[in-house]
């Protein structure tokens, strides 16, 4: 089956969206939607029985095969669980923005074709073997998300906040590139599959530690790992869906699957096992840290994502430890790899169900200021169990699927301190310390999210609208996300046997060869050990320190704004705004004479320089023809008119004297016998002399102190040059030919393959029939343009009224 | 303010249409003597430059009432199809395909897949000189 064609399934469904939405209009455009992610996600979950046995399965489709480009989709146990993620929640997510999204008020059609076009990107990183290919669609996940978070466009902060994540995920999906060619120029392939095999021979390599930085970059930038996590918060600006949908469960995994899929190519090194664990835990606490300083409800949970990620990236990290021991089955640190997966899946579920709690919070109250709300418990108590749900999972206590996933990162983090390979053994130490304190904050916003919005007391004068619970629809979705936390508590290791190992084998492929030897086995209860004890401190200290929060919350408040890197990111911004605009201006006068200068100028060192660098400089006189009579009458002509250009007094005389050139020139044609180029010169002329009447009004008048145009010595020197230049190009090309005149090869083709007697024609119509197409294209633009300099003119009134 | 050039606007009235045959004349030609479909672009607009200045903008608007722009664009249109018309015949991008027939009244005649193309180029050159002239003629 060539299943590489359902991942432009949902761009095809796309196309049809705006016509839906228009001719539709009773219906919500989200039940067309919705067909999409379900029809997906069962073909998808079919295919689960051969990845539970360890095997893959391969489709592909040649894009570019001249340059071996080809959209190669591969499902193994790591890209079909990320596969099911993406259609699964977003199922849940289109169905839960049908009720978020009113359909009268909201331009669906936008929407939609937006998260759709979303779907396909991300299928196509996911599935993609093929490292061109998955830039590509990693590139068209940062656009759809620009146009997600911007959809509410004529908001201030949406467009912020848009922008502000293009900037940060393109500029590290570019670096990516960089990376995917180094690799490619190592391996000598693109597949992503052969290069898993070469990975000894590629860590000798020189360029191997760029591509590991630069591939890292593009991870960290799209997962929101430290420092380029500022984008994730202002990201918060989207609708609520799309929040959830992209912001939390599957784009922001997007570095995370890149990570995990080529952890066989780099986990050899040292340096990615630092990096990944430590910037991936370093992280985990900031984003625990900050999370308790916001005050809106989404931007807790942003942090909290962003928090999240680190904690799985860094498991990511220590699982490369699995590379260096002996016989892994017998140690700790089988469990980092199990754990990354394992809490990817409970990350997705628990945090997709609290974003669309918050959301429904801020639908039915009107704000998502934690300030002002307050007591929601009997108002809204079925969001309220489902919040009390995701973040108890999310805090790491029984019986929610968050706990058992809390637990074996927690061994895998203490297994690190065993670890002497890197510094480990010195440094190593610092690893569970860290993890236990995020864990701790986490701990905290986690309650800091539920009890400030639904205990204490109710503020109904503060909110916007009267709460109540939201309509039954909006529940569907985060209930069902709610109950598959617990469920998962209770079924751990069904979900390790059909998700989590498969995706471990492709994460580890050297250590493992089918997902049952991925000998971990999850309990709830493994007896008094280190892990215990650390849990129990979380919880000990959590709670002390959420009891006392209103007492030291506010010392976040001191950390000052002008030192943060959200300062740092508007600096380098505003910086290179007004930066690029200064330089800008320096040579952008609006002058065309200066324009011309410039290019003149050029031309001149240009052509010069390398007439004379490359001794390209020839003359030869042996084969010219004798100079006629006519030859000497025209010329004079010609000089004669121009001159009379440079020193007539009014703007007339200029104008036909310059047609006068043209005449010369076209007569010159005329005795050398091309009469084509006469015809066209001649009614050329014509025009443009029309054209220049025509324009006379408008051209500013010659300055009646300054009779003549004075004369600048600058000018002269470029005019002069550009004569030479011409000159002497002119007499090198017909002094010296390498290679035999392409004319002969005309006059034997014109009648017998192209049909035509007349070369001229023949040569624009056929042979260089591109040059015709892209000039008439030109000529289209020119028009184009000057339609809208001259009627479209912007009066400076206008304009300026983006924001409502 | 405009002097009164009935001569002018006579013979105007008379050179246009020769103008405007020789325009078409040349265009046919081009394919074996000199002439193509730029130069009769350039005939045609010349022909239309010349009622302009013997008469004004709004009359030639009322005697010749065409959309310059969309000419231009459907001569770029025509000239992207009939090079990529190609690609249907699995032939590469921009090959021209001609033939001969006998043609009551013309004889012998080649007909060319490029002068589809020429018109294309026609119709642009028409099109962009003429939305340029009158853009500007127009403006005040």
């Amino acid at each position: 089956m060539s299943f590489v064609f359902l991942i432009f399934l949902p761009l095809l469904a796309a196309l049809f969206i705006p016509l839906l939405f228009k001719k539709v209009g009773k219906i919500h455009t989200g039940w067309f939607v919705l067909i999409v992610p379900v029809i997906l996600f069962i073909y998808y979950a079919s295919l689960l029985p051969t990845t539970i046995a360890g095997g893959n399965l391969v489709s592909e489709f040649q894009w570019i095969p001249s340059l071996d480009i080809a959209f190669v989709a591969y499902i193994d146990g790591l890209s079909l669980l990320f596969t099911l993620l993406i259609t699964g929640i977003g199922a849940l997510v289109v169905l839960y923005s049908i009720f978020y999204l009113d359909k009268h008020r909201e331009q669906l059609h936008n929407f939609y074709v937006y998260l759709l076009m979303f779907m396909t990107a991300m299928l196509g990183i996911v599935q993609s073997d093929h490292l061109i290919t998955l830039y590509l669609f990693w590139e068209l996940t940062s656009i759809s998300s620009f146009l997600l978070i911007g959809y509410w466009y004529t908001r201030d902060r949406s467009r912020f906040g848009a922008l502000k994540s293009m900037m940060i995920t393109v500029f590290g999906g570019l670096m990516m590139l960089g990376g995917f060619v180094l690799l490619s120029i190592m391996g000598n392939t693109y597949s992503i599959r052969e290069l898993i095999p070469q990975a000894p021979q590629l860590a000798t390599h020189d360029f191997f530690i760029w591509a590991l930085v630069l591939v890292l970059l593009g991870a960290f930038t799209k997962s929101a790992q430290f420092p380029f996590y500022i984008w994730l918060p202002d990201a918060m600006e989207a609708p609520t869906p799309v929040s959830a949908y992209l912001h939390s469960a599957t784009m922001v995994k997007a570095g995370l699957y890149l990570v995990a899929r080529l952890t066989p190519v780099f986990a050899i090194s040292g340096t990615w096992m630092w990096l990944v664990a430590g910037v991936g835990l370093f992280t985990m606490f900031w984003g625990s840290f900050f999370a308790l300083k916001q005050k809106d409800l989404k931007g807790i949970l942003a942090f909290s994502t962003v928090s999240q990620l680190g904690l799985i990236m860094s498991l990511l990290g220590a699982s490369a430890a699995g590379y260096h021991i002996d016989n892994i089955a017998e140690t700790t640190f089988k469990y980092a790899g199990f754990a990354a997966i394992f809490h990817l899946i409970n990350h997705a579920v628990f945090k997709g169900s609290l974003f669309m709690i918050a959301g429904i919070i801020d639908h039915e109250t009107g704000t998502r200021d934690i300030r002002k709300l307050g007591g929601l418990m009997s108002l809204m108590p079925i969001s309220f169990t489902v919040a009390m749900i995701g973040a108890f999972s999310m805090a790491g206590l029984p019986p929610f699927g968050g706990f058992l996933s809390k637990e074996m990162f927690l061994t895998a983090m203490l297994s690190l301190t065993e670890f002497d390979l890197f510094s480990m053994d010195v440094w190593g130490v610092l690893f569970p310390i860290v993890a236990w304190l995020g864990s701790v904050f986490t701990f905290i916003y986690s309650f800091y999210f539920v009890f400030h919005t639904f205990a204490g007391e109710h503020k109904p004068d503060q909110l916007p609208k009267p709460a109540h619970e939201a309509p039954i629809g909006m529940l569907i979705s985060p209930v069902f996300l709610a109950l598959l936390v617990i469920v998962i508590f209770f079924i751990p290791n069904i979900v390790g046997d059909w998700l989590v190992k498969p995706a471990v084998m492709a994460i580890q492929p050297f250590l493992y060869s089918s997902p049952g030897e991925v000998d971990v086995h999850v309990s709830a209860w493994h007896g008094f050990n280190t892990e215990l004890f650390m849990t129990l401190g979380i919880f000990a200290v959590g709670g002390l320190m959420f009891w006392t929060l209103h007492k030291w919350q506010r010392s976040y408040d001191r950390f000052p704004d002008s030192v943060s890197l959200n300062a740092l990111y508007d600096n380098l911004m505003f910086l290179s705004d007004t930066g690029a605009n200064r330089f800008s201006k320096l040579y952008m006068t609006g002058f065309i004479r200066s324009y011309l200068v410039y290019m003149f100028s050029f031309v001149v060192i240009i052509v010069l320089g390398t007439l004379f660098l490359t001794e390209a400089f020839a003359y030869d006189v042996t084969n010219l023809a004798p100079i006629g009579f006519y030859e000497i009458v025209i010329l004079i002509a010609l000089i004669g008119s121009t001159l009379t250009i440079l020193f007539s007094k009014s703007r007339l005389t200029a104008i036909i004297a310059l047609g006068a050139v043209g005449y010369s020139v076209a007569l010159f044609f005329v005795i050398f016998r091309a009469p084509d180029l006469a015809l066209t010169q001649l009614v050329i002329e014509t025009i443009s002399v029309a054209l220049f009447l025509l324009a006379f009004y408008h051209l500013p008048q010659i300055s009646r102190k300054e009779e003549r145009m004075r004369f600048r010595l600058g000018n002269a020197v470029i005019a002069l040059g550009v004569g030479v230049t011409m000159t002497l190009v002119a007499l090198s090309a017909h002094s010296q030919k390498f290679l035999p005149s392409i004319s002969e090869f005309y006059k034997e083709t014109v009648y017998s393959e192209a049909g035509g007697g007349n070369i001229v024609n023949v040569i624009l119509v056929d042979y260089r029939g591109f040059d015709t197409l892209f000039e008439i294209a030109v000529l289209g633009i020119a028009g184009i343009g000057i339609i809208t300099m001259i009627k479209l003119r912007l009066t400076k009134k206008e304009g300026q009224h983006e924001n409502k | 303010m405009r002097t009164n050039d009935v001569m002018l606007q006579t013979a105007t009235k008379v050179v246009t249409f020769i103008i405007l045959m020789f325009a078409v004349h040349i265009f046919f030609a081009g394919h074996y003597t000199p002439g193509g479909g730029f130069v009769g672009g350039l005939l045609t607009t010349s022909a239309i430059v010349l009622l302009m200045l013997a008469f004004d903008i709004e009359t030639v608007k009322k005697i010749l009432p065409l959309n310059y722009v969309t000419m231009t664009a459907v001569g770029l249109l025509l000239a992207l199809a009939t090079a990529s018309a190609s690609i249907i015949f699995d032939v590469p991008f921009f090959t021209h395909a001609y033939d001969y027939f006998e043609l009551p009244l013309f004889g012998k005649t080649s007909l060319h897949s490029a002068l589809l193309f020429d018109i294309g180029v026609y119709l642009v050159v028409v099109g962009v000189t003429m939305t340029i002239i009158q853009t500007i003629g127009e403006d005040e």
